[in-house]
């Protein structure tokens, strides 16, 4: 079976891929729609949703939540991929040499990794961003550095199970160098895990974005999410909308993108599928 | 070997393993103290207003910031194994006093949310395993999935619009109300009143993640051998159940609230910080906004240590639990 009609077997990815579609476009299409800065006074202040032309209302700036949230979902959406581009990466790297050599380089980056999922991850992340001054770039390193060590453990069990296989054998009596057999060999045969973790990821890395952003530790120059959340609640009691519906966008969009997660997983490993 | 030498081997073992853990942590956090810019005398300087390059030098050789990097961190280390984590200029109080002031409320907040988490997540696990593919598996699937997808602070504030603000049934913020002077059994049951929506709160990521793994770990269960042995002796579906499965299904979800307690102070300084309930996350949240990273990092190092802690704990319970595993 081809890998969208096995994708398609599982109905919940679907939808998860319809609504992160939805919010792809809305994040491409923000500055069409709303081509003032999101920052900006666009109206009178406090108004509820449907109020004075606002779709969702504004807060107690006059900002548009609306406006606020369609250009939201490029910073999610830009955060989460960049950073588990990055945790990808640096984890990929580290499990390769760990499982490929094993020895002592083995033992020294699995402690390595050991530690960093040791440490408390949101706090860790916390206080990279407080130390780096909150920007989008310190905010992807933060979020990178406390995801990696999964990455890395995950590669690194693949890397040991495959590398005494008789076609990595067959490489090493060709006299391949240890590079080669590793990215052109080994890794291709154990990306589909990595492709699964690396999408749930994604969603992960939003949620963490987001907390940091509410913690009043986002970029201070870019609308996010977690943001409008954090300037609306001192609202709760006059103006709800302003937290209520930047919420709900980052619940669709980490639902969405687990769903299409575990679809994916589905896909690529489709004996799993038919066990459970 | 007895059982019991081997187990007491085993215990130092584990706590000699997590030695060198806890030193490369407390060496990351003094990097991480040297990596933020400007220190204490700079804040201190900022903080007078005025301050001449001499005076600066002064305290900074008062505070040992002018000696070799090597020498600062074996102060370091040896201030950390002495509880003395710095000071912070803005409390003007040592950090450890001000962690230990907070630490309490915390763990309280910790432990209800690990208990109704895990006593929930066992349940909800339960009735899904055992409605297989029904409705009601369907409906708690569901369930776990967006609860699983929703950001904690966010939550938090819909739940004080619904019950607090609306329905008026919990308060907002806090973790007693002072102006009633309660004691006794009264100020128990305030606390208690105030504890019940942060910990809802920080529970439900938790839940979802417990319904998963208790269901899984029940249909795997289910399958064994020794199932079917139970089954083939005419031992009732129930007692099968009850009694044969559910103990097996259970370990792994004891070991993942332990290893979960990382995540759960994370969870907790977002939660905290929503109702301003006064443990070590709201603590936090008030060193950010004071870039108050002295404190920071005494957090941050507390809740770190408290994980290995509690690691090497469950890791030690658990052995002794089910025999079966591995103590050699």
């Amino acid at each position: 079976m081809t890998f969208w009609a096995l994708f398609s077997r599982n109905k919940g990815a679907v939808v998860g891929l319809g609504i992160l579609a939805v919010i792809t476009v809305m994040a491409a299409t923000a500055g069409l729609f709303f081509p003032q800065d999101p920052f900006s006074l666009a109206g009178k202040p406090m108004s509820g949703p449907g109020e004075n032309g606002f779709l969702l209302g504004s807060d107690s700036l006059g900002r548009d939540v609306a406006a606020g949230i369609a250009h939201g979902a490029k910073t999610s959406l830009l955060i989460g991929l960049l950073a588990t581009l990055v945790a990808v990466l640096v984890g990929v790297v580290m499990g390769a040499l760990a499982g490929y050599y094993g020895g002592w380089i083995d033992n020294l980056l699995m402690r390595v990794t050991e530690m960093f999922q040791t440490i408390p991850s949101f706090v860790f992340a916390i206080l990279l961003v407080a130390i780096m001054k909150p920007s989008i770039e310190s905010i992807v390193i933060a979020i990178a550095i406390v995801s990696w060590p999964a990455v890395a453990r995950l590669v690194r069990g693949e890397f040991l199970s495959l590398r005494n296989r008789e076609f990595v054998q067959a490489c090493h009596t060709l006299g391949m160098s240890d590079l080669r057999i590793m990215l052109v060999e080994i890794l291709p045969n154990c990306l589909s895990p990595v492709i699964v973790i690396g999408s749930l990821m994604v969603a992960t890395a939003i949620l963490i974005e987001s907390g940091l952003a509410f913690l009043g530790l986002g970029d201070p120059n870019i609308m996010s999410w977690g943001f409008q959340v954090g300037a609306g609640r001192t609202l709760l009691r006059s103006a709800w909308w302003v937290c209520t519906f930047p919420g709900i966008a980052i619940l669709l969009t980490v639902l969405a993108i687990n769903l299409v997660g575990e679809g994916i997983n589905d896909a690529l490993n489709p004996r799993l599928r038919e066990r459970t | 070997m007895s059982i019991a030498a081997r187990r007491a081997r085993y215990v130092v073992k584990r706590l000699l393993q997590a030695i060198p853990i806890v030193l490369a942590i407390v060496i990351l956090n003094f990097f991480l103290l040297q990596l933020a810019e400007g220190d204490a005398v700079d804040v201190l300087a900022g903080e007078a207003g005025s301050a001449t390059p001499e005076y600066m030098a002064e305290l900074r050789a008062k505070f040992g910031l002018d000696q070799p990097l090597p020498v600062q961190l074996a102060v370091y280390l040896k201030n950390v194994v002495m509880f003395d984590l710095g000071y912070s200029f803005r409390h003007e109080m040592p950090v450890s006093e001000l962690i230990f002031d907070r630490v309490l409320a915390t763990l309280l907040l910790m432990v209800s949310t690990i208990l109704f988490a895990v006593g929930f997540g066992i349940v909800l696990g339960l009735i899904a395993a055992m409605g297989l593919n029904t409705w009601r598996d369907t409906a708690i699937s569901i369930l776990s999935l967006i609860t699983y997808a929703t950001p904690l602070f966010w939550v938090g504030l819909m739940l004080i619009v619904v019950f607090s603000l609306n329905l008026g049934w919990f308060p907002t913020s806090g973790m007693e109300n002072f102006a009633m002077f309660y004691e006794g059994w009264d100020r128990v049951f305030d606390i208690a009143h105030h504890l019940v929506l942060p910990t809802i709160t920080l529970s439900l990521f938790y839940l979802a993640l417990y319904t998963r793994l208790m269901r899984a770990s029940m249909l795997e269960q289910a399958g064994q051998d020794y199932v079917t042995t139970a089954r083939a002796k005419g031992v009732t579906e129930r007692r099968i159940m009850f009694v044969h499965v559910l103990r097996n299904a259970l370990l792994p979800v004891v070991t993942m609230a332990g290893v979960q307690v990382g995540a759960l102070i994370g969870g907790s300084v977002i939660v905290e910080s929503v109702f301003a309930w006064p443990g070590l996350g709201m603590l936090a949240f008030e060193a950010l906004f004071a870039r108050d990273l002295n404190l920071l990092l005494g957090i941050f190092l507390l809740s770190a240590l408290l994980v290995v802690a509690v690691n090497l704990v469950v890791d030690i319970v658990y052995s002794s639990l089910d025999p079966r595993i591995e103590v050699g």
